[in-house]
């Protein structure tokens, strides 16, 4: 084990390795996690353009709660995961990127705050609607990639 | 069962469903030490599919294949809950809410979006313009432009205490309540509503 953490030392430290390409088999398991993922987007009715309009009009709680206690979960977990210094189901240590401030967040923040508004969804959602007979969404989602694309395209010139 | 899958069918309230959401965080991270982020997957499909020897689109997408595979099942998610555990009653929306939507003429609560706006007939449309295509084109510009989304930042960035991710999720919500107070109204006056 202590040679196997050495040898692990000794390569460099990647970027990337974190995200190893994973075989077909174990893809598997990110498609079971989406699929639930999927249910609790429906099943709370998040994916409702209605839900998305009583938020941003501060006329249901309902949103606030799911996304303040989604955080709460979250926050309360990677401090477990910390304290404990509990390593993935692989072995390795979990790693967490760090988010670097950028004018992006700004800008790009409020770009998407109105697209939200108006499609009712954020990416995620984007799917489940699609999932959900909702089929006129593919265009939005294919807008939405789009719109990555144009980003990608601009992102040397646009403030950063 | 068939009471089990009556009860699963109502809609689920925001204390169950939002630390389910949460724990998708821990759960990402244990399995496979992915960190939680959904409008990424957006880059990799035009890495994948239209490169174009962008920089930005120039990586091995293939190490990210996860997270396609993971929107994927939050798409057929979406098809299974409201297939088999598709609640009979009709949305129920805050009065107020559906005061204000009145007065933009959408009254149709029968799903979960609003008839009157996602329907392939007004794809050609001005409205469509707006709310597929001019929406759907923000939704990608910007998250990709801030570096995630609800997911990526206000979810998974705020729960591991990063600052530039509150900023940013700040910023969803002024976008948010900009379009909603000032804009929709005028603009969806425009299209025809």
């Amino acid at each position: 084990m202590k040679v196997k953490e050495q040898v692990k030392n000794l390569q460099p430290e990647a970027c990337e390795a974190p995200n190893m390409q994973e075989s077909k088999e174990g893809l598997l398991k990110y498609l079971i996690i989406g699929i639930l993922f999927g249910t609790v987007f429906v099943k709370a009715e998040i994916i409702s353009w209605f839900r998305i309009q009583e938020m941003f009009r501060l006329q249901s709680f309902f949103m606030y709660g799911v996304i303040g206690s989604a955080i709460a979960v979250g926050a309360l977990s990677i401090q477990l995961i910390k304290r404990f210094k509990i390593k993935s189901l692989k072995g390795d240590e979990i790693k967490i990127p760090k988010k670097e401030f950028r004018k992006g967040q700004v800008i790009g923040g409020l770009i998407f705050g109105l697209g939200w508004a108006v499609t009712g969804a954020c990416p995620g959602p984007l799917f489940a609607q699609i999932g959900s007979g909702f089929t006129v969404v593919l265009v939005t989602l294919l807008s939405a990639i789009a719109g990555t694309w144009v980003y990608g395209k601009f992102s040397d010139k646009l403030p950063n | 069962m068939e009471q089990l899958i009556a009860w699963i069918s109502q809609p689920w309230p925001w204390y169950v469903a939002g630390p389910l959401i949460g724990l998708t965080v821990p759960v990402l991270l244990l399995v496979g030490n992915k960190s939680f982020g959904i409008s990424s997957s957006l880059r990799h499909v035009c890495a994948m599919c239209v490169p174009a020897n962008i920089p930005f689109f120039t990586y091995n997408w293939k190490k990210e294949m996860w997270n396609i595979i993971f929107v994927l099942g939050v798409l057929v998610g979406g098809f299974l809950a409201t297939t088999f555990l598709s609640n009979p009653d009709t949305i129920v929306v805050a009065e107020s809410t559906q005061a204000d939507l009145a007065a933009l003429g959408i009254t149709d609560y029968s799903k979960l979006m609003p008839a009157e706006i996602f329907n392939w007939e007004n794809l050609f449309t001005a409205k469509g313009l707006l709310f597929f295509v001019i929406g759907g084109f923000m939704v990608g510009f910007g998250t990709r432009y801030a570096g995630g989304c609800t997911s990526g930042h206000a979810i998974m960035g705020i729960s591991s205490l990063q600052w530039p991710s509150l900023v940013a999720t700040i910023f969803f919500m002024i976008g948010g309540f900009l379009m909603t107070h000032v804009l929709l109204g005028p603009l969806m006056k425009l299209v025809g509503f």
